[in-house]
């Protein structure tokens, strides 16, 4: 009962960092660098958690969660929005959207890892 | 059987039947049910005009000139047609302003000048005397002559009667009597007298009556009809003479005079003008009395003719008084009902005339003669009576009386002089002198007291010296010499032929001259001198009357204020403390307040009082009155001017406002635009802002992010480890790198970075630059190419640090962007028309022209489709390019997609002299 995350975001070594935290609490990682890559991720093999950057290449992280919301397909998928944007306008803006959550980097690896297992704990 | 106390008892009977008339119209008046609410009872009314002159005198005149009995009354006729205009106005202004008499009526349009009431009043009465007196005569001879029926007698000389047995003595005092009846029962605050008016109305029927039945008794009864009398007159050489125009010493100047002279006095004889202005209750009436009276007229006149010729020729050579045949014809025929009643009609004509007559003088004498002098008279303390209103009544009872007594006496002294019509003209041409004062009054604002004042004494001057003396030495009193040689044998100054001007009769002359004294000098003093405050006021008030129609109550005048505690007593004390009562408390209703008590003491109030003062005492009187009491200081000349330019003022300043507001759109209209520019600007550096936060927390992302994970995880693997902290430095360093540029930039834009320029050799600064960079290149394998030599290059002024940051700048893009293995980078030099110019060309894939200027912006990088994330701030081209701006040059790029780009830069020389030339020959080469 592998749960998977896929990770949306262009910066490398953030990419790296995220990898490793998940892969070591044993969830299966795939990446996605810009909006439209994700979305094709996504299409291929619905994730059941999206770690979502907001500053993408091609389409915005904001854009890719309203069509991932709009999606009846993809209701119960678990979106996680990370991003340097910090405003209080931002996160309402991501909340609205239908995220589930809003980090804002950086972020503490231990919560961020907390708040992942219990997203995708609760929902089975 | 018409035994003399037979005609006295028929004669008070007649009268007693007057008064129950006048009674019931008083007491219906009273009972709000008028009368004489009625357009044919008014027209009646004006028919007063007619007395025993007409009954009487009429057919005395035609019978010595023809129908030159006539023009008395073409005068009234024409003039009633234009009475829609000016009369409405006068009787508009009379209502508006309580206007209660003629002399009130010019005072009040002078600027309520006391003087002039005064003198129209003295001017009225000495005017009008001669005119009672010729009723006095006319009664008492018609009396006399009817005493004597059967024999037809003439009245003897009056001067031959002791004053006790005269009999126009007594009927003179019987007058008195009656008029004090009619007219002085109580003080009416408009001075009409409702019963008064229903009763001259029943007599003007009765008079009429009489005439016609007379007429169509001599007509019809004694010959057969008009054209019998007019053919059997024709018979007669005298009479045939009478009813041509021409032979009867008839001229059109003197139908034209005459009938302008009645024109005049239809409105100015104080009878007509109680009878047809102050007593008019509706305006309306006009109407019909425009038509109504000129028939009257015309029935009245339509038997003069007939009775005229019928008694010539039935009384010829009898020496019967052609005045009296109305009555004697009837008499000679043996038709004593018809004669009494010919007498009734006479007496209805003379009685008529003057009570109406006598009320109006009485009036003004009263309000304008007595009471301003009593009222200066301190010793009388009339101010402190409580009770004025009984001396008000008195003091006209008294001056009845002594009009009455005063039109005797000069009917003893003057008496046979003239026949009753040319007295009757005497009188016309005396009160005719009111007419410029009103007409001009009511028409032109120019006209002043002074003027006025001028005009009537001037005009009233010569009426006397060219009638009233005349008559006096046609009397006997004065030389007869007087009127043929002229006083003191001047010729031009004889008083019927004035300078010369002879042809016309005497009351055309008279006429004449006195109306030319009176407008020429009223018109010449009134322009040549000014208007009082009150003068101008009044002015306009009566000249715009139709303007102001339903504003009854004028204020603005009034400076001061009075309570009603104070103004109740005082109208109390004219009008009686019930009709004052009754008045304040109609006003109050009118305000919208339920008792006088609570009317607010304004100059509307004050005005309102004064109004009602005038009814009683005259408008003169009223002012004196009520400015005694409320302390009033007259609005000043400047205050005047400041109520006017106010106006003007209201105007500009509503300008200025217009210009004001207009302004204001303007600068609301910059103020938006300036707002959305700094929203703009204030965005921008949000964005801006908002971008660098962005931007240094992603590096710090990664160095918590790992740091957290080495300390968390000690049993990482070593090269995974390394790895990480590989990261933490790398990341580190970006962090600083945007950290400095980030301040950099801000610091150049702001202005305050620090510049330390001197003169370089730009060769030298390329080579450090290729220096610095060279492990760049030789990482990346990417080609390295300048022609930069190492002799000495062009020189420019510049910071040094800077410059080597440009050239690293556009070095490290260039070798970003190329292909490792494949790339290739050259640095050229050049110059030209004083500049230096360096170009940094690289062979990677180039940037389309539409990103051109985009690569210069903050943050914005290109090249994301095609290598993925650009490595690199997005700060070092801006800053680049402001650096070289600062020191006057220029940067920007040369590209196309597939072919390269070339960043180059041109900064201004630096021209040492010495070293000109070496310079451009190495530039050349």
């Amino acid at each position: 009962m592998g749960k998977r995350i896929l990770i949306v975001e262009d910066e490398p070594n953030i990419v790296i960092s995220l990898e490793f935290l998940m892969k070591r609490e044993g969830f299966e990682v795939e990446v996605a660098t810009d909006g439209e890559a994700a979305l094709m991720a996504v299409g291929e093999s619905a994730p059941d958690l999206v770690l979502l950057d907001i500053m993408l290449p091609k389409m915005n992280g904001f854009e890719v969660c309203q069509k991932l919301r709009a999606d009846p397909r993809w209701r119960g998928m678990k979106i996680v929005m990370l991003t340097a944007k910090g405003r209080e306008t931002e996160v309402a803006k991501g909340m609205a959207l239908g995220a589930d959550l809003y980090v804002t980097k950086p972020f503490s690896t231990k919560d961020l890892v907390a708040q992942v297992k219990e997203l995708l704990g609760s929902g089975t | 059987m018409l035994q003399g106390w037979v005609i006295v008892l028929v004669a008070f009977a007649y009268l007693g039947v007057l008064f129950a008339v006048a009674y019931y119209g008083d007491k219906r008046a009273e009972a709000g049910r008028s009368i004489i609410a009625n357009p044919y009872i008014y027209a009646l009314s004006l028919a007063v005009y007619c007395s025993t002159w007409t009954f009487y005198g009429s057919v005395g005149r035609a019978a010595s000139t023809g129908i030159g009995f006539l023009p008395v009354y073409l005068g009234p006729t024409l003039m009633v047609a234009l009475w829609w205009y000016t009369m409405r106005k006068i009787i508009r202004i009379t209502k508006a302003y309580r206007i209660t008499s003629i002399a009130d009526f010019i005072s009040s349009r002078y600027g309520k000048s006391q003087m002039l009431g005064r003198l129209v009043t003295v001017i009225a009465v000495i005017g009008v005397i001669p005119y009672i007196s010729l009723q006095l005569k006319a009664i008492s001879g018609s009396f006399t002559i009817l005493r004597h029926y059967p024999r037809i007698v003439m009245p003897a000389q009056a001067v031959a009667q002791p004053i006790l047995n005269d009999t126009a003595l007594y009927i003179a005092l019987m007058l008195a009597a009656f008029t004090i009846l009619f007219g002085t029962r109580h003080l009416d605050a408009t001075e009409r007298h409702e019963g008064l008016v229903a009763a001259i109305a029943f007599e003007s029927v009765v008079k009429l009556l009489g005439f016609l039945v007379v007429g169509a008794f001599v007509t019809f009864g004694i010959y057969r009809g008009f054209g019998e009398i007019f053919r059997l007159a024709q018979q007669v050489p005298r009479l045939r003479a009478l009813m041509t125009v021409a032979d009867t010493g008839n001229t059109y100047g003197t139908w034209g005079f005459l009938t302008f002279l009645s024109m005049l006095s239809i409105v100015t004889l104080p009878r007509q003008f109680q009878i047809s202005v102050v007593e008019n209750v509706d305006e309306d009436h006009l109407r019909k009395a425009i038509w109504l009276f000129p028939l009257y007229l015309f029935l009245i006149n339509v038997f003069v003719l007939p009775i005229a010729l019928g008694g010539m020729m039935l009384f010829a050579g009898r020496g019967v008084d052609a005045d009296t045949f109305v009555l004697t014809l009837p008499m000679a025929q043996q038709k004593e009902a018809l004669a009494l009643f010919a007498f009734i009609g006479g007496l209805s004509a003379g009685t008529g005339m003057v009570i109406v007559e006598t009320i109006a003088l009485s009036t003004m004498v009263c309000n304008d003669l007595v009471m301003p002098v009593l009222l200066r008279v301190k010793w009388l303390r009339l101010n402190e009576r409580p009770d004025l209103s009984r001396l008000l009544l008195s003091i006209r009872r008294w001056a009845i009386t002594g009009i009455l007594m005063l039109g005797y006496i000069h009917f003893r002294a003057a008496g046979e002089a003239y026949a009753l019509v040319a007295t009757g003209l005497i009188s016309f041409a005396a009160v005719a002198q009111f007419a410029p004062a009103i007409f001009g009054g009511i028409y032109w604002r120019g006209g002043t007291r002074d003027g006025a004042i001028a005009g009537l004494s001037a005009g009233f001057a010569v009426w006397a010296y060219t009638l009233l003396l005349p008559s006096f030495a046609k009397s006997g009193w004065l030389p007869a010499s007087f009127l043929t040689e002229g006083p003191f044998g001047i010729p031009l100054l004889k008083p019927q032929q004035l300078f010369g001007l002879s042809g016309l009769d005497e009351i055309s002359h008279c006429l004449f001259w006195s109306m030319l004294a009176n407008i020429g000098i009223h018109v010449v003093v009134s322009l040549a001198g000014r208007q009082s405050i009150t003068e101008t006021g009044q002015a306009t008030m009566f000249v715009d009357v139709f303007r102001r129609t339903q504003a009854p109550e004028r204020s603005g005048l009034w400076r001061g204020s009075a309570a009603v505690e104070d103004l109740l007593p005082l109208l109390g004390r004219f009008l009686g403390p019930d009709r004052a009562r009754e008045a304040f408390l109609a006003y109050a209703r009118r305000r919208g307040v339920d008792s006088p008590e609570q009317l607010r003491a304004d100059a509307d109030l004050v005005a309102f009082a004064e109004t009602q003062l005038a009814g009683a005492i005259g408008g003169a009187s009223a002012r004196v009155m009520v400015a005694s009491l409320v302390q009033e200081q007259p609005p000043g000349l400047d205050e005047v001017m400041d109520i006017l330019d106010e106006a003007s003022q209201v105007r500009a300043y509503s300008r200025q406002l217009e210009q004001k507001s207009r302004e204001l759109e303007a600068a609301t209209a910059e103020l938006r635009a300036a707002n959305k520019l700094l929203q703009e600007l204030d965005r921008m550096k949000d964005d801006f802002m908002s971008t660098v936060t962005h931007e240094l927390r992603t590096p710090l992302t990664s160095i918590r992010a790992f740091s957290e994970i080495l300390l968390e995880d000690p049993e990482i693997h070593l090269p995974e480890r390394k790895r990480f902290l590989a990261i933490i430095v790398k990341e580190t360093q970006r962090l600083t790198r945007l950290i400095n540029q980030v301040l950099d930039l801000s610091k150049i834009e702001s202005g305050s970075a620090e510049w330390h320029t001197t003169e370089l050799d730009v060769h030298e600064v390329i080579r450090e630059s290729v220096e610095t960079s060279s492990q760049l290149f030789r990482e990346s394998r990417v080609e390295l190419v300048t022609s930069a030599g190492t002799d000495a290059g062009p020189r420019v002024m510049a910071d040094r640090d800077r410059l080597v940051q440009v050239l690293i700048n556009l070095l490290s893009n260039a070798v970003k962007v190329c292909r490792p293995g494949e790339g290739r980078v050259e640095i050229r030099l050049g110059v030209s028309n004083g500049f230096l110019r360096v170009d940094v060309q690289d062979n990677g894939p180039g940037i389309s022209p539409a990103d051109h200027e985009t690569v210069f912006e903050k943050f914005r990088q290109v090249g994301d489709t095609l290598t993925g994330k650009p490595k690199g701030t997005g700060l070092g081209l801006p800053i680049s390019r402001r650096i070289v701006e600062h020191f006057g040059g220029r940067l920007w790029v040369e590209s196309e997609l597939g072919k390269g780009a070339t960043f180059s830069f041109i900064l201004p020389l630096e021209v040492p002299a010495a070293k000109a030339g070496p310079e451009l020959a190495q530039a050349a080469g």
